[in-house]
Order: structure tokens, then sequence, then C-alpha cells
């Protein structure tokens, strides 16, 4: 049993990661990572680059939904201004990669704010469609605007970087996750600091929080802002990974997928965005792969099974908010407790 | 305790009056609170207590009349500029993050005079991380020492006993570096042992931070005890004011407190009370 850890400074308090055990843990995953892409086969690699994009997305939504109480439908939306940001550069401007990422990232960022400026007067639900409201009217723009190729969308070459094609997950792999893991870290120090504290202020109780000299629609747009950055961001990442971006690439289904993302992985904790993200992506795919393993024996296993796996997703979502309401991440910090009191039960 | 000639005053009150529809709640309320003194607000339940709070912070808008903290007229800047320049309240039913730890919420308490803007939060750097560590260190070794709340630093709010999200408030209302404090029933539903734990926190402010204080309270035992200055409204209007000595013997105020009937003999059990 951990009865407590020793630290000899604020410093040493305040820190992201404050013990030894924490630290060694996240070196150990980084290790990880770094190895992963050497072992893993194309298929394998396909899919983290896919749960990383959609972990910087869903991370981008936690801050907003989980941690400033808004909810909205236009993450995807958000992520296709950020994706067509960087086809349009890509093919008109020619500026290189990281500049396009970022520029995206602004732009959707500018959007964010402006498609936010109806959460001063309304929230919950009729935030909600209002946020739906703002994703058809860009969907509209995407499927019409001369500039984002009208309906047949918009083919871009690679990225490259010193002369290299990037188009390859094992070479995208390298751009993909450290640009989200920047992304995380950047998240969880924003929770560190007075602009993190004033989100979660006005989710918890807006009247006090303005009595404590904290402007709600500022931070309100800040917040619509900084997440749709990450949404522009994760849709420029997107762009240079399939490459074609078209008004059906981001359809309001996925900014269901992402708000269940986060529901499913823990509503205001970092981790649970991660989790989440990780968790709807990766779950199809690891039911897809059992069904495959019944095959030899049920020959029309997979016709059979196929609609059998949507249904086996959703129970499981459903299952999650009955009996997690919490999210992945308090399963997490369920099994943290356990061994900090072992042999003692909680 | 009673200085007879007060500071100048942090707070003034010029003829307030407030509406809701055809309710007056607030008829030409006026008063002031005097730098380095206690003042309590004192009336029946209705009587626009809270209300007149509310103007003061600036969540209602007065229909009549100025509030001036400093010498400067506040009536029309919106609540977070009324805290930025260093008015600070509690609320009756306490208004904690109840989700956040102890600790955040006092952080909370400084938003206002912190720098950091979103890129130095992002990258936690320069700024951001000396601007955190010194607040830490300042929120240790002033509040969280002075309100001997050490031992709950990490708890979520929500988690403690009403007593102590009390004086968790107070410490968070203490961390926006006060220039005058307004604390709306600071001691409702506390016994009598958190209660005296509490005046002595709220005398200690007044003489050590030099914080002026304006309370709302129906506790009148420790009204009287610790108020320099004490207001009586009733019907949204001030009908006394005065040390605590001589608003106790305020016929309107007994009136008002107990209804009308034989105001000697009402005003005798007040003191016998008093003498007790």
């Amino acid at each position: 049993m951990r009865i407590a850890t020793l630290k000899t400074s604020y410093a040493g308090d305040e820190a992201l990661f404050d013990t030894k055990l924490q630290r060694s843990l996240l070196a150990l995953f980084g290790l990880v990572l770094a190895v992963f892409p050497f072992v893993a086969g194309p298929y394998w690699l396909f899919m983290a680059c896919l749960v990383a994009i959609n972990v910087a997305s869903a991370t981008g939504l936690n801050i907003l939904t989980g941690y400033t109480g808004l909810v909205s439908l236009g993450q995807a939306a958000f992520m296709g201004v950020g994706a067509y940001t960087v086809a349009i550069l890509e093919l008109r401007v020619g500026t290189p990669f990281p500049v396009n990422l970022l520029a995206a990232g602004a732009t959707t960022a500018l959007v964010g704010a402006v498609v936010g400026l109806p959460s001063l007067r309304v929230k919950g639900l009729y935030l909600a469609i209002a946020t739906i409201g703002a994703s058809v009217i860009l969907h509209f723009v995407f499927a019409n605007w001369s500039l984002t190729g009208e309906a047949r969308g918009l083919s871009m070459p690679p990225a490259r970087l010193f002369g290299n094609d990037l188009d390859q997950p094992f070479e995208l792999y390298w751009v993909i996750v450290p640009i989200t893991a920047a992304m995380i870290l950047g998240a969880a120090n924003l929770f560190r600091t007075r602009i993190g504290r004033a989100f979660i202020a006005i989710r918890d109780r807006d009247i006090s929080a303005e009595v404590l000299g904290i402007p709600l629609l500022r931070y309100k747009l800040t917040s619509f802002a900084i997440s749709s950055f990450y949404a522009g961001v994760a849709g420029g990442l997107w762009a240079y990974f399939f490459r074609v971006v078209t008004p059906e690439s981001f359809p309001l289904i996925n900014s269901i997928f992402y708000l269940a993302a986060i529901i499913v992985g823990g509503m205001g904790t970092i981790l649970g965005g991660i989790l989440g993200a990780a968790f709807m992506t990766m779950v199809p795919e690891v039911l897809k792969l059992v069904v495959g393993w019944f095959s030899p024996y049920f020959p029309d296993a997979l016709a059979a099974l196929a609609p059998i796996r949507t249904i086996v997703f959703g129970a499981l979502i459903v299952g999650f908010l009955i009996f997690e309401p919490q999210g992945l991440a308090e399963i997490w910090a369920r099994v943290r407790r356990f061994f900090h009191l072992w042999p003692f039960k909680t | 305790m009673t200085s007879e000639l007060p500071g100048s005053p942090v707070l003034k009150v010029e003829g307030v009056s407030l509406a809701f529809g055809g309710v007056r709640a607030l008829s030409k309320v006026s008063l002031e609170a005097a730098e380095g003194t206690i003042t309590a607000i004192i009336g029946p339940n209705g009587a626009g207590k809270t209300s007149l709070f509310n103007a003061i912070s600036g969540f209602y808008r007065p229909a009549e009349g100025r509030i001036l903290f400093e010498g400067r007229d506040i009536s029309r800047l919106r609540p977070p500029a009324r805290a930025k320049l260093g008015l600070a309240r509690t609320f009756q039913n306490i208004a904690l993050f109840r989700g956040m730890t102890v600790l955040d919420n006092i952080k909370l308490g400084r938003h206002a005079h912190l720098r950091t803007n979103v890129l130095d939060a992002l990258f936690y750097w320069g700024r951001a991380q000396r601007e955190e560590l010194a607040l830490r260190q300042e929120i240790e070794e002033r509040i969280i020492d002075f309100l001997e709340i050490q031992h709950i630093r990490r708890a979520p709010v929500g988690a403690l006993p009403y007593g102590l999200q009390k004086r968790v408030e107070l410490a968070r209302a203490l961390a926006m570096r006060p220039k005058i404090l307004m604390l709306d029933e600071p001691v409702a539903g506390m016994n009598r042992e958190e209660t005296e734990d509490m005046a002595r926190f709220i005398l200690d402010v007044k003489e050590e931070w030099g914080v002026t204080i304006l309370m709302v309270e129906h506790d009148m035992g420790m009204v009287m005890d610790i108020s320099d200055h004490v207001i009586v409204l009733n019907f949204g209007q001030v009908i006394a004011q005065g040390r605590p000595a001589e608003v106790q013997r305020d016929p309107a105020v007994v009136s008002a407190y107990l209804g009308s009937g034989d105001v000697g003999e009402l005003s005798r059990r007040l003191h016998a009370r008093q003498a007790a």
C-alpha cells in the first residue's frame, strides 16, 4: 500500500506526472509507440494512424464538451474545414505541410469561434442543435463552392518532408502520432492553468464563475476556438492520410462518433478522450477480426455475423453508459486505486 | 471595538431601487461600508438583503441609484469587471465547483489577477509555470494555513461537510485579493462551534488582512458580537442603522423582527439575551 508520495517543492507537487512510477510507465509507453511501426504490419499501422487522428479530434471535443460543458455536434464539420484548408493550400499554394496544418488549425479555430457565438444564450440540447445547424451550413459550402471542388471534392498530393513523399502509413505514423501526443500534452497543460480552470468553472456553475472575474462569452469562445483548432489539425492530418477530401468525408454521424467517444472514454478527463477514441475506432475492427476467426468453421459466418458485429458494438456503448457512466477513464482510476491500496480493499 | 470615526467608505450604495415586475425588492437603499470595518445587513426573510448583494456584485441592474466602489461609479460594470477591482463575495447556498478539489477552487479565486494566456497555458512554459507556482505557494502559506484547511486541500469539494465548504468558499474569496468581502449568510446552518470558528476567521480577515467586510447574517448573536455597524432592511428599505447596541434598542427593528406588540417587554427580553 502506498501511504503518500514525498515532495519537497511546490513544483514537484504541481507536476503533470508526479511519481517515478508514472514517469517510467510513460517512458515505456513511448518506447512501445516508437517500436510499433517496425513490428506491425501495414494494416495495424493504418489503424494506429486512424486512432491517433481520432484521439486528437476527440481530445479537442473533450475540451469543449467535457470540460466546458458546451455540447457540440459540429466536430466532424470542423475537421472538414481543416481538411479542406490543407487540401487547398497544397493544391493552390504549395506551402510545406507543417505550415498547412497550423493554418488548418487557425482557420478552423476562427470558424469555431463564430459557430460558438450562440453559446452565450443557449446551452445543452439547444446549443447542440445550433452546432448541427452550423455543420449543415458548412457541408453546403463544401459541396457548392468552386474552391472546395464542389461535389467532386479535392484530391491532393502527399505531404513532403526533405524531398520525400510521405504516402505510406509507416511514414505518416511519424508525423501523426507525435503531433497527436503534443496536442494531448497541450490539453493536459491547459487544465493546470487559469484558462482550463475557468472552463471547468463555467461548466460547473457559470454564475459563480462570473463573480470570480471570468467573462463568460470570452471563455466560451476561447473554448470553442481551442476545440476547433484541435479538430482542424486532426482534419488536416486526416487529409494527408487519405488524400481525397469530399463533402461526404465528414458526415454528421462522425460528430456523433466523437461525442460517443468522449462519453465512453470519460468526459472531462484527458485520458477519457484518448481511451474513448481508441475504443470506438478499434472495437469494430477487433469484432471484425473475431468474426474472421469463425469463418473457417461456419463458411457463411461473414455474411451472418456482419450485422451482429454492429449490434454488439452498439450494445457495448449502451452497456458502458449504464454500468460505467464515468467512462473508461474511471476504470483506469479504479485499477490505480486498487494497486495503491493493495493489500487492502476500498 | 467600534471606532467613532469610521474610515472612508470603500463601498457606497446611493439610493438604489430594484423592481421585479411589480414587486419592489429595494427602494432607495443607501448605505456605506467604511474601510476596515465589519458592516452587517440584517432583516427578516424577503427584506431584500440578497437582492442588494446581487445588485452590488452586478447580477441585477438597479432601476435607479448608483453604486460607488472606492469613489468610482461601478453601476454599469459587469460582474467579472467588478471582481477584478476587488469586490469578492460568497453565496448563501454555497457556490463552489463541486467536482474540483479544494486547491483548484481556491486557485480559481485568483483568476482575474493572473496573466497566463492560451499559448502559455498549452505549453505550460515561462509565465504560466511561474504564475502557477507562485500562486500555489501563496495559497498554501497564506490562505490554507490561515483557514486551517491543510488536511482537505486534495479533497473534492462535493465530499466535504457543510461547515468546511463554507470555509473553502471564504478561502476562494480571499484568493481574489479582495478590498471588500461580501459574505452572504456565512454561518447559516452551522452549529455553535463552527459558528465561533467562522466568526474568528471573519474577525481575523478584518484585522490581519485589512479587508472591509459587508455581511448578511441571521445569527443575531454573531452579528452583534463582531459587527462595527449594523444596517436593518425591511421590505426593501433601510429602517435603522448604527452601532449594534443602538440598533438593538430601536423600536422599529424590534417590531420588524418580532411583530408589533409590547415593545418595551420585547426590548427587555432582547437585553436579557444580550446580557446572558
